[in-house]
């Protein structure tokens, strides 16, 4: 009797679990992405502090994000 | 052990890859309608439950409709440009509309107040007229000529070069 192969229905199976949880958010539903408290750097001290710590271990300081919030406005 | 795993996913019969990739096309939601475009007749605006009053003669009118929230930054720098568009064009038969997509009105009364406008607003609260447009980016405004036809579609605010693309689309569609 021949074996039966699982396994095409599993990666089947896989891909539709895994795939359909990801989501887009729309343009216009991003008004909790571009709240404040969604800043990285809205506390300037704390910024300072983790950018002094980086330099110190890495060597290398800056090239933190993008201006503008969570909006991608634009 | 992972050869035959391999093997395996290789000998996936035909049918069955093409089930599973269609419906994994169709759930990811690839198949998603398109924003409208140039030359697309523009929807019905009364058929969308709008909050707030819709100016009443919209027919034979070009309208500038713009689609703004109170927490996107180039909706704030738009907004100086599009009431000044409004001041110019009113008489000459313009009507500038602003489309709210806010979740709450309370945003757009504190928005409105620090930012008075002249020209209606409404507010989209079910999202369905955005939903409908499926608008790209914030802000998005599109440019309406007198026989309900989108003449153009501004994606983002760039301060004085979209005003300039307004101005000259306004006046062609006024003539």
């Amino acid at each position: 009797m021949k074996k039966q192969n699982f396994g095409p229905l599993a990666l089947g199976i896989l891909l539709v679990v895994t795939l359909t949880g990801c989501s887009t958010v729309k343009p216009w539903e991003r008004g909790t992405l571009a709240d404040y408290t969604m800043r990285a750097d809205r506390d300037p001290l704390a910024v300072s502090l983790s950018e002094h710590v980086w330099f110190s271990r890495e060597a290398h300081s800056g090239g933190r994000g993008v201006g503008g919030g969570g909006c991608g406005c634009n | 052990m992972i050869r035959n795993a391999l093997l395996n996913i290789l000998h996936v019969k035909r049918l069955g890859l093409w089930m599973v990739l269609v419906g994994v096309l169709v759930a990811t939601g690839v198949a998603e309608p398109k924003t409208l475009k140039e030359g697309d007749p523009f929807p019905d605006l009364s058929g969308f439950g709008l909050e707030g009053a819709l100016p009443t003669e919209l027919k034979g009118k070009v309208i500038l409709l713009d689609f703004w929230a109170s927490w996107c930054g180039p909706c704030k720098e738009s907004f100086p440009v599009l009431e000044e568009l409004h001041k110019k064009y009113a008489a000459s038969g313009l009507v500038v509309l602003g489309v709210n997509v806010d979740d709450k009105a309370k945003a757009v009364e504190d928005f409105l107040k620090r930012r008075p406008v002249s020209f209606p607003i409404v507010r989209d609260a079910s999202k369905r007229l955005v939903s409908a447009v499926d608008i790209e980016t914030m802000p998005t405004s599109f440019l309406i000529d007198k026989q309900g036809k989108i003449k153009g579609v501004h994606r983002g605010f760039r301060g004085a070069e979209t005003k300039r693309a307004y101005v000259k689309e306004i006046e062609e569609l006024l003539k």
